[in-house]
């Protein structure tokens, strides 16, 4: 048997290098998938704590969470795309960078 | 008794016509025509004169009922041990002091209804001089302390109300104010040594502000605290009364109508505090150290006054400096324990004084209101009836036998020469000259010599019969009232021996003495009296020559001052003024209010003011570094939180 321990470890490995990519990158694209880096790797950590536990909870609401980060990734890029179309020629090499969305000024 | 009630009546019936007075006016104040002249006239001149004759009434009763007549109409108020009535005592010595205070004060009235015929407020002045007479008459007629200091403070109050009469005008609105400020300086003193004398008092058992118990228990005082007492209310008295350095005020009341500077500073008010050592003379008597010194300052203030008024050209200013060197002369003799002939010169100085300021007032009332010396002259053909009243009181003041002043004035140099304080003597001895000297320049600048100025003298006329009526008769009275205090060598004073059993009798240097050492300490005693007379005369005589050679013979005039530091001093009113005005109006009120501008006003207040909403602002610039609207630094920010959050729960409540 895997100590849980070690599942837990991992998943805090996991879960901080999404929040490292999170902060530190500037496409858009790699910050999405920083924060499903870091929703899965709660998933993880449900899942590994409900074997430990021997409860099921932690298994369902990992079911949860999968659903809602599809649903997230879905919303979030469709709005990427739409930006991106609607971004003339010159706007559409920056227009994948985080820096972009500032509010004031640009 | 019929008799008693009359003691309340005196000072009730001035104040009954100043209220009705007053009611008069206010129920017709909107109607064009007011209330008629004549009326007020009348109403106002029942008060005093009805108090003259009531006052008369009971002075001829004393000699039945010798320990005179007491009224207390209801208790003013009554606290722990303290019960004060409303108490006036009607014996000789009130007596005195109110029939002078009626009858110069109806007098007054008389010629005030000529004098003041023109004014606006006529009624006004009438209501303030009835209302004045009353305090007055409370003030003398009081039996308790506290409704002496009633009368006291009433006296203050008319005052300030008669000499800002014309209160349009900032500098005499400004007189009144420094009449009031300076006599409430006395007032802390007065109430200082009542509180003393009352605690002294109150702590041997006797719990009481009556006079006449205090004087009872008179032996309970101690030296220590009858000095402390007597010098106290001293500076009452000395506020009231003029004299240094408490004089500041009395020159410039003259800012007031003339009958005012008449009734109030020269026959009446001034007189108050001469009155109060007279009546508590039992603290002056047990405390010898302070009866040295109010004579002392009682000779200084002679002497610095009458240097003073020898450099004044405006003929009020001249009386008002002559009044406070008389009063001085009158402290003298209090200090001296000569409580009688204290009285009996302010019984002689009231009529001459009264006479020389409504003299004075006819003068500058057929000048148009002119008061400036340098402006008259030669009046003596436009105004024959004036200038010899006006020189009867120049005589009487400058101590000319056998007018009033000399007798009374001799009496109080004698009593210092007596108490052995020969340099008193001296000092009042050349004042008494200056007197005569100052005295007679006024009346060669105002009546002798040449018009100085032409459209003034043309229109100069004399004043109307109720103006010349009381002039005639207190200049009779100036002739006159020395007969009842005639020294030792001419018959003794009837006054004094009068009044002894209320002041007391004075010390008998030939006390003790029999048969032959008896004859001779008398015949050198009287032979003392006629040298000093013949001194006074002396001096008094050489000063009017000498006045008479200067503006008259040689018609010096008031511009032909010589130009020395000593006549520089006189002037300048020996810098009192000057002082007050550094020490008290720069020092202490301007200097406050710079204070409280620089510090209060713009260190803490602005400081406060500006600097709060400085400090938020800073406080928001500083955080506004974070509104920078960047996603990266938000996400940053957010992540960073969210991990000091996680620690801290952490460190709180354990893994």
């Amino acid at each position: 048997m895997i100590p849980t321990t070690h599942f837990l470890f991992v998943s805090v490995v996991l879960f901080c290098v999404g929040l490292a990519g999170f902060v530190a990158r500037r496409n858009l694209f790699i910050i999405f998938m920083s924060i499903e880096l870091m929703l899965n790797a709660a998933n993880l950590s449900f899942v590994a704590l409900s074997r430990h536990l021997g409860n099921l909870d932690g298994q369902v609401f990992a079911f949860l969470v999968i659903a809602l980060a599809a649903a997230e990734a879905a919303v979030g890029l469709a709005i990427v795309i739409l930006i991106f179309k609607n971004a003339n020629e010159a706007q559409q090499r920056d227009a994948l960078s985080i820096d972009q969305y500032s509010s004031l000024g640009h | 008794m019929k008799e008693h009630l009359l003691v309340s009546l005196i000072p009730a019936l001035p104040l009954v016509g100043a209220l009705l007075l007053g009611i008069m006016t206010l129920l017709r104040a909107n109607q064009p025509r007011g209330v008629s002249n004549g009326l007020v006239s009348f109403v106002a001149l029942c008060g005093p004169v009805l108090a003259f004759a009531a006052a008369l009434k009971l002075f001829l009763g004393l000699d039945a009922h010798p320990s005179g007549y007491i009224h207390e109409p209801f208790t003013w108020f009554a606290v722990g041990n303290l019960d004060v009535p409303m108490s006036f005592y009607f014996d000789r010595l009130s007596g005195v002091m109110a029939l002078i205070v009626t009858f110069i004060g109806s007098l007054i009235h008389l010629y005030s209804i000529g004098y003041m015929g023109h004014e606006r407020g006529f009624n006004r002045f009438f209501v303030y001089l009835n209302l004045f007479l009353s305090a007055m008459l409370v003030l003398v007629l009081a039996k308790s302390l506290p409704v002496l200091f009633l009368g006291w403070e009433g006296v203050g109050a008319c005052s300030f109300l008669l000499v800002g009469y014309y209160f349009g005008d900032t500098e005499k609105a400004q007189a009144a104010n420094k009449a009031f400020i300076v006599n409430r300086v006395g007032d802390w003193g007065f109430i200082l040594g009542l509180l003393v004398l009352f605690g002294f008092m109150g702590s041997h058992g006797v719990w009481t502000l009556d006079m006449l118990t205090l004087k009872s228990h008179a032996a309970l005082l101690t030296p220590a605290v009858a000095t402390t007492v007597a010098l106290l209310l001293f500076v009452g008295a000395s506020a009231k009364s003029a004299q240094i350095p408490l004089h500041v005020w009395l020159a410039d009341a003259m800012a007031g109508p003339t009958p005012v500077s008449a009734l109030i500073h020269a026959a009446t008010m001034v007189t108050a505090g001469i009155y109060l050592l007279v009546r508590l003379s039992f603290v002056m008597d047990a405390a010898p150290a302070a009866g040295y010194t109010v004579a002392t300052i009682g000779v200084l203030t002679a002497f610095v006054a009458a240097t003073i008024a020898v450099t004044q050209t405006n003929i009020k200013k001249v009386l008002a400096y002559s009044t406070v060197s008389q009063l001085g002369f009158m402290f003298a003799a209090v200090g001296a324990g000569a409580y009688a002939v204290g009285i009996f010169h302010l019984m002689t100085h009231a009529f001459f004084k009264a006479l020389l300021f409504l003299g004075a007032g006819a003068v500058i009332h057929a000048m148009h209101h002119e008061e400036d010396m340098s402006r008259f002259g030669g009046l003596r053909s436009r105004l024959p009836f004036t200038a010899a009243v006006m020189l009867v009181g120049c005589l009487a003041i400058a101590g000319i036998p056998p007018l009033s002043g000399f007798f009374s004035k001799d009496a109080i140099l004698y009593v210092q020469w007596e108490r052995g304080w020969h340099v008193h003597y001296v000092a009042l001895l050349l004042t008494s000259g200056l007197t005569a000297f100052y005295m007679f320049r006024m009346y060669f600048l105002t009546f002798a010599g040449e018009a100085r100025d032409e459209e003034l003298d043309r229109h100069a006329h004399e004043g109307p019969a109720v103006m010349n009526l009381p002039l005639l008769v207190l200049a009779v009275g100036s002739v006159v009232a020395g007969l009842v205090g005639l020294p030792a060598a001419m018959g003794g004073s009837s006054l004094a021996a009068w009044l002894e059993p209320v002041c007391g009798a004075p010390v008998d240097h030939l006390a003790g003495l029999t048969g032959d050492a008896l004859k001779q300490a008398t015949f050198i005693a009287h032979s003392h009296e006629y040298l000093f007379m013949a001194f006074a005369i002396i001096a008094s005589g050489a000063a009017i020559i000498a006045a008479y050679y200067r503006y008259v013979l040689m018609g010096k005039t008031p511009f032909d001052v010589p130009r020395n530091l000593i006549l520089a001093v006189f002037a300048r009113k020996w810098g009192f003024d000057d002082l007050y005005q550094l020490l008290f109006v720069r020092g202490s009120i301007q200097l406050i209010g710079w204070g409280l501008d620089r510090v209060c006003d713009r260190f803490f207040i602005d400081g406060v003011v500006n600097g709060l909403p400085s400090l938020y602002t800073r406080m928001a610039g500083a955080a506004r570094v974070l509104q920078t609207g960047a996603a990266r630094l938000y996400a940053y920010v957010m992540v960073l939180g969210a991990t000091l959050l996680f620690y801290f729960l952490l460190a709180r409540f354990g893994v």
